[in-house]
């Protein structure tokens, strides 16, 4: 199951230390249950962060990232009260995006 | 009322022309905010092809790429790899993990002020050594640091 995203941007040092942790089962499709059966794939493969609108990191990820993925980055330039945005989408086609604003 | 109802059947067609593109592949909706996921290299097999179909083949050693990795992973299903390039105008960072079934792990690009750095959490099918490439001016850049597992490694 997936579900919304943490999204933590505080300013440190002048820039924005931005902290995401992903709601996602990030299945492979290479991990097998107890019974031998292969659990299919489903997971994210493409992941953008934007600031105030603008993409600043855009991400491929692959299945061996792990469940639940937490990722950080750090954004220059970036002030209290910007926006950040961060979309995901799955190799199920699903997708999500969730927003937040820099805090001091 | 005719204005209103010239611009709602204008906005209406154009929209209808957006949706056409769409279609046609002429506009791929998900280019509009990611860049296109590297099918030949999240389905390579190994290190060598992974790093050939990143285009990093011929990736040089370099000190400027700082790779954190813990020396023991306590959980394979979550190693925590942090990855700074200091070398000027770095715009990607790949992580790959080379006892994996699949070695590539993600790969990041950087614009605007984001610096280039990322942290991330991977999962370890057994004792592995987790190489990192970064991009510079198109030149690549590689380091790399071998995690033992505490568990045996995850099923993945």
């Amino acid at each position: 199951m997936t579900g919304p995203m943490k999204i933590l941007a505080k300013m440190k040092g002048g820039a924005a230390s931005i902290r995401v942790v992903v709601n996602h089962p990030m299945e492979s499709g290479l991990r097998k249950e107890v019974d031998g059966k292969t659990v299919p794939a489903h997971y994210i493969q493409l992941l953008t962060v934007a600031l105030n609108g603008k993409v600043v990191v855009s991400g491929q990820l692959g299945g061996s990232i792990s469940k639940n993925p937490s990722l950080g980055f750090t954004v220059k330039g970036a002030k209290a009260g910007d926006k950040v945005s961060v979309t995901w989408v799955d190799s199920n086609g699903g997708k999500r995006t969730d927003e937040a604003v820099v805090v001091v | 009322m005719n204005v209103i109802r010239r611009t709602v059947l204008k906005s209406a067609g154009a929209m209808g022309v957006l949706a056409g593109l769409f279609v046609t592949g002429i506009l791929k909706p998900t280019l509009a905010y990611a860049s296109e996921w590297n099918k030949a290299a999240f389905g390579a097999k190994d290190m060598e092809t992974a790093l050939k179909a990143i285009g990093a083949d011929g990736a040089v050693d370099s000190k400027q790429l700082i790779l954190r990795v813990p020396e023991i992973a306590e959980n394979s299903a979550m190693v925590p790899v942090d990855v700074t390039s200091n070398i000027p105008n770095t715009t990607s960072i790949a992580i790959l993990v080379m006892k994996n079934p699949i070695p590539l792990s993600a790969q990041f690009e950087f614009s605007g002020g984001a610096m280039a750095e990322v942290s991330v959490r991977v999962k370890l099918a057994q004792i592995s050594i987790i190489r990192v490439v970064a991009k510079a001016d198109g030149k690549f850049y590689s380091t790399q640091k071998e995690v033992k597992v505490a568990d045996g490694g995850c099923g993945h």
